[in-house]
Formats: structure tokens, C-alpha cells, sequence
């Protein structure tokens, strides 16, 4: 995983709330086997017309937001079903910040599996940083993860709170399932306990 | 100190805390599938890991299989890909697989409780955000992705934040057409799709206690869609009694030791919940959804809302934009929709009782003209024992399709879907732009509501049905 620390990008708008995993990778994309590509099919429905063309009404179609590495979004972004595709089409597009009031829990825990941080800003700083991005479009944000500060040019920047686990995977890249391993032995007591106590778990 | 029954299991499964670090939580039993996980299984293959408990897991093949025609090869060769990866992956690993030709094949949600496979009290996992069927035994069941998948596998652990606690009571009887999912819906309907972001709902009260297990998994299954980490209610005789005898089920002495053990599980007197949501089950009525989030639905009396009815603006161009979506006019009554397609089926309402329900309401009619209707039972389980029981004569006799088991419509992976701008009336858990096929407008209900509405070719309210 790419370490993140601080970088300054266009920021994307979508105002909507409620996007659920279905909408960022829809299911027709969630046979393949591999972990890459799923950038090509991010927010397809919404993306595509119906003879493949781009839909140019969606918003992250529009050019001056090519090439942002933010997106600024709608409450309860990340709904539904439990698809670590969603994050990985997301990161794969080239986003690797998300701002809004809320997400779903699973996608919450998916994006920083796959070195994206997801910002939670509570509903003026939202509607603030919309109006801005509104009001210029193509508007460059500044996201500083060391030091929990996003800065804008209009004056819209505010200090974030982040989870220092999470935020240390995050500047590291950091697997986490080699931090898990660190602790193998105690896993290892806790399994000969559990099968002592639960010994019918055990039987088959 | 007084726990809650989410308290107690979390407790008992906590390996390690270290400081600054998410608690490491044990995993008792991992179920998978195949859309979520060959991505887990690469990434152990590629940093030389193992899997460290392989007992712990069960998988079928659900999302992706044909419902018919099950003799051929899988037309679509990406899908076909996917299932013979997940064989050898399954095959490589030791793993007990129920692929698409096992007479134990099926939904994994609905597959894993016919085996007795989740008991009260264990913490359960899945690649899958509907594991949270599974608290209708008393476990602690969660969708996890599929990065979290292969920390599983590796490691048997999985950080985690706890949760908070909600409890949803449910006083007083249902009606007698009223079900678990419109219990499901209404609570939804009440506290949005965000409502439980953050939580572990209980789920109590009298119209609880008095649900089926298959009832209660259909309660706990929508869980997620409140947003909720998982959903819980307390074992008791009927959960006992269903596990009893079954496959993976404790055995002689052990099932006592399990039975004591099941018993100290349900939240003690007094334990204090970080929220608490109350209703009343008489005033439940058979539910539909009319948008694109499960949160957007009402009693079947009722009428599709109009956008300046909401005072929040959010939800008054959400309304917008489902309206727009789904083809309504506001104010249009319910039972005025017509359907094209009816879809019972899916990890939500593809169990025995489902298709009992809905025999019964079907008996003696027809789909209605121009109406496609399809019945897919959860397992080759189901499918046989509603053979059994000669309900297969009843759907088929009406004009029904009686299919093999998998996910199919519920989220249309496997070629059963809608085509733009068809309406179905649909057992299954989510109404979502696209959910069900590009362009398709779904509408969730009961499965004694579907049936009514198969025969009728638009909604109808099951109380003064037939």
C-alpha cells in the first residue's frame, strides 16, 4: 500500500446522499478474480450511457474535475453490501480522499485497507466546502494526514479527527495483517482457552 | 456489572489490547462465497500465508450460479471463472465447499443455520454485508470486506472498534398479515438507512419472542440495511430447539455444556443501551418500498409521498430522484402500481416458511396477464422439502417458474434480472437504482405481498386479499 502524507489535489463534487456500493461498482463488474480494473467501471450507471458513451449530466464527467484525487460527497456515503470492489475502483479511478458527514461502517473500515482516507466533516463544513467547489470549479484542496488539516483557498479548511491506529497504517502502508501476526502467540493462548471453554466449537 | 448480550460476547472474544491499537477480536466461524474472496485467497498465496483454521470456514457458490439449467456449463465465462476458482481455492485450502452440484448448495445465509453451522454466542464473519442473518441465534454476525477476509483466514482475528449498543423493542402482537419483513422495513422506515451506523441492534419485545427462527433471520438479515454493524436477539427455546440434532450442532454431553453456556447470553436485567427505539408491532402494516433506498417505503394503505412532505432537504431531492427513477407520481395510492416481474428468493425471505406463506396465498390463482413470476428457494434444502410438501404444484400450477437456489434477482450477478424501466415486486432486501438490472425499479415486500401481487398484476393489500 502507497504511504499517504500530504498532497494537494482538485477536489470533485457529487452532491448526492446515500451512494450506495451498488452505484460505485455495479454487480456486473464483481466476477473478476483480480484485485485491479475496477477503475474503468467506477459509478458506471451513472457514468455511461447506454451505448458506452460518457454521460456528460454525471457530474465526475465534467473536465475540469479530471485527474482530482478528492471527492467531496452526500451523507451516508457507501451504503449496502459489504463489496471491497467499491474501494478499489474508487482508489483504482484515482481518488485517494473522501469527504463527507458520514459512510457506512464496512466501506469506512474498507477504505483504509486500500489507502484511502475517508474525512468526516460535520454539516456547515460540508455544505461550506460544497459552495466553494461550486463557486470554482477545479478548486485544489490541501489534505495534510500528519497533521489532520485539510486547507482550501477560500478559507473553507478545518482539522480533522482520525483514529491514531488508523492514521499510522496509513503513513506507513502498512499490511495489517502483519501487525495481527505480531501477536501470534497470544492468539495461539487464546485458542487453547476458547477450547477449553468452548470445546464443542472444536469437535468436528 | 449488567451487560448486554452484544457486551458479553464481545468480552469473551477479546484477544489482545494493545494501547493505540483496535482490539483484536476472535472469529469462531468464517462463511464465504465466491465474489468475495478470491482476492483473499491471491493475497495469501502471494505473501506465503495459510489458512490457520480451516474448520472454522464453510462456503457455497451463491451469487453467481444459474437457477436453471444447472446441467450446462455457466454461459457467462467470467462467472464461470470465478466458481472454478473458488473450487480450487476451496480444493488448495482444505475447505469444506457446497458448490453448485452438492445437495447441501444454496445461499450461504440461508445454507449455514440448515447445518446448525453459527450457535448462540459466537462471532461470526463473512464477505458479505447479510451476515448479519445470523444474529437471529444470538451470535455477533458482520459483513467484513474482502481485505478483512483474508486477515481472517491468516489469522483467525480481526481488529475491531466495539460498536454501540441499540435496542429495538417491538411490543404487542403483529396482525396476522403483517411479517418479520415488514417489521424489518417499518423499523428502517423509521430510523433511515443510517439509523444504526455505528450500532449492534437488539432486537426484543414481545413480537420478537413470538417470530419463527426463520422469522428472526429475516429480521436480523435487513439489520444492515439500518446501516447497523449487526443485529442480535436473544436465544431462547425455539433457537434451541432448531439447532438441536442438526449437523454442526454440539453433541451428548456438549450440547448440555452448550446449553448453559447459551443460557448466560441474553442481555441481563437492566444492562444500559446507547439508544432505544420503541414499536408498537399492531401498528405494523404490510409494508412496500417506494424508492431507491429501503428506507423509502410505507404501509400498503398508504400513497407514494410527494418531495415537499419531507422537511429536510435532503430527503426532499432524495424523494425527487426516486420518484424520477422509479416512474411515480406522488400521491399515486400504492395498490394502483402494477408489477411486471415478482421475485421470492434471496438470503431475506428464500426459507421454507417464506414459500409456505406464499403457497398459501397463491393456492387457486393465476398470474396475472403480463406478469412474470419466479420462485427461487435459498437451498436445494428448501427446494426439496417445499417439494415435499407439494407447494412446487402450487407456484407452477398458478403460472409460477419453480428455479434451483442462488442469490439470482436479489442483486441479478447471474443473468435473472430486470430490463429498463420493468417493476417488480421482490422478497429480497434492496431497492437500489440498478439493483436488480440497469433501469429496473424494485420494490420490496413479504412474500405473502408478492404472491397477492403476482396474481392481482399490481400491489394489493394482503388483508383484504382473496
Amino acid at each position: 500500500m502507497e504511504p499517504y502524507r500530504k498532497h494537494e489535489s482538485i477536489a470533485a463534487l457529487m452532491n448526492r446522499s446515500n451512494v450506495d456500493t451498488d452505484q460505485i461498482i455495479p454487480k456486473q463488474f464483481l466476477k473478476r478474480v483480480e484485485r485491479s480494473g475496477f477503475g474503468a467501471h467506477l459509478f458506471h450507471d451513472w457514468r455511461f450511457n447506454d451505448d458506452g458513451s460518457d454521460n456528460s449530466e454525471f457530474e465526475l464527467n465534467k473536465p475540469v474535475f479530471k485527474g482530482a484525487k478528492i471527492l467531496v460527497v452526500g451523507d451516508n456515503f457507501g451504503c449496502g453490501s459489504s463489496r471491497e470492489h467499491a474501494p478499489w475502483a474508487i482508489a483504482d479511478y484515482g481518488f485517494n480522499t473522501i469527504i463527507s458527514t458520514s459512510y457506512a461502517d464496512i466501506f469506512y473500515n474498507n477504505c483504509f485497507k486500500n489507502g484511502i482516507l475517508p474525512i468526516k466533516v460535520n454539516d456547515q463544513q460540508l455544505a461550506a466546502l460544497m459552495a466553494e467547489i461550486s463557486a470554482n470549479e477545479g478548486v485544489c484542496f490541501v489534505v495534510d494526514l500528519e497533521n489532520q488539516q485539510v486547507t482550501t483557498p477560500a478559507g473553507n479548511g478545518f482539522a480533522f479527527d482520525i483514529d491514531p491506529f488508523r492514521k499510522g497504517n496509513l503513513l506507513s502502508g502498512l499490511d495489517d495483517i502483519g501487525l495481527t501476526l505480531k501477536h501470534v502467540d497470544e492468539i495461539g493462548a487464546y485458542e487453547e482457552q476458547h477450547k477449553k471453554t468452548f470445546p464443542w466449537l472444536w469437535a468436528q | 456489572m449488567k451487560k448486554t448480550m452484544y457486551e458479553k460476547i464481545w468480552d469473551s472474544h477479546l484477544v489482545v489490547e494493545v494501547d493505540g491499537q483496535a482490539p483484536l477480536i476472535y472469529v469462531d466461524r468464517h462463511l464465504m462465497h465466491e465474489v468475495t474472496s478470491p482476492q483473499a485467497f491471491e493475497g495469501l498465496r502471494l505473501a506465503n500465508r495459510k489458512v490457520r483454521n480451516p474448520h472454522s470456514i464453510l462456503a457455497t457458490m451463491d451469487h453467481c450460479v444459474p437457477t436453471k439449467n444447472r446441467h450446462l456449463p455457466i454461459p457467462d465465462p467470467i462467472a464461470r471463472k470465478q466458481v472454478e476458482v473458488m473450487a480450487e481455492n476451496c480444493a488448495e485450502n482444505g475447505l469444506n465447499l457446497y458448490d453448485m452440484k452438492n445437495p447441501n448448495n444454496g445461499v450461504i445465509h440461508v445454507v449455514v443455520p440448515e447445518h446448525g453451522f453459527v450457535h448462540p454466542g459466537m462471532v461470526v464473519v463473512c464477505g458479505d454485508s447479510h451476515t448479519a442473518t445470523h444474529g437471529a441465534f444470538g451470535a455477533l454476525a458482520f459483513g467484513i470486506g474482502t481485505s478483512e477476509v483474508e486477515h481472517v483466514m491468516a489469522t483467525q482475528t480481526l481488529p475491531q472498534q466495539k460498536s454501540k449498543t441499540m435496542l429495538v423493542q417491538v411490543n404487542g402482537k403483529l396482525s396476522k398479515y403483517s411479517s418479520a419483513k415488514d417489521i424489518a422495513l417499518a423499523i428502517i422506515g423509521k430510523i433511515g438507512t443510517a439509523g444504526g451506523t455505528g450500532h449492534v441492534i437488539e432486537y426484543a419485545g414481545e413480537a420478537i419472542k413470538l417470530l419463527s427462527m426463520e422469522g428472526r433471520m429475516t429480521l436480523c438479515n435487513m439489520a444492515i440495511e439500518a446501516g447497523a454493524r449487526a443485529g442480535l436477539v436473544a436465544p431462547d427455546e425455539k433457537t434451541y430447539e432448531y439447532l438441536k440434532g442438526k449437523e454442526f450442532a454440539p453433541k451428548g454431553n456438549q450440547w448440555d455444556q452448550a446449553l448453559a453456556y447459551w443460557q448466560s447470553l441474553p442481555s441481563d436485567e437492566g444492562a444500559v443501551f446507547d439508544s432505544i427505539i420503541t414499536l408498537d408491532a399492531a401498528d405494523i402494516a404490510p409494508q412496500v418500498s417506494w424508492g431507491t433506498s429501503p428506507e423509502q417505503v410505507i404501509g400498503v394503505d398508504g400513497c407514494v409521498p410527494a418531495p415537499e412532505s419531507f422537511d429536510n432537504e435532503g430527503k426532499r431531492k432524495a424523494c425527487e430522484s426516486a420518484l424520477a427513477y422509479m416512474g411515480l407520481t406522488a400521491n399515486t395510492k400504492m395498490t394502483d402500481i402494477p408489477v411486471d416481474l415478482v421475485f421470492i428468493g434471496s438470503c431475506t425471505n428464500g426459507r421454507i416458511e417464506d414459500f409456505r406463506i406464499a403457497a398459501e396465498v397463491t393456492k387457486g390463482t393465476k398470474v396475472a396477464e403480463g406478469v412474470k413470476a419466479i420462485a427461487v428457494p435459498g437451498s436445494y434444502h428448501v427446494k426439496h422439502q417445499a417439494e415435499d410438501e407439494g407447494l412446487d404444484k402450487i407456484f407452477i400450477e398458478a403460472g409460477w417458474e419453480w428455479r434451483d437456489p442462488g442469490c439470482s434477482m436479489c442483486l441479478a450477478m447471474n443473468g435473472d434480472e430486470l430490463t429498463k424501466g420493468q417493476r417488480s415486486a421482490s422478497t429480497s432486501n434492496r431497492n437500489f437504482e440498478g439493483r436488480q438490472g440497469k433501469g429496473g425499479r424494485t420494490h420490496l415486500v413479504s412474500p405473502a405481498m408478492a404472491a397477492a401481487a403476482a396474481a392481482a398484476g399490481h400491489f394489493v393489500d394482503i388483508r383484504t386479499f382473496g
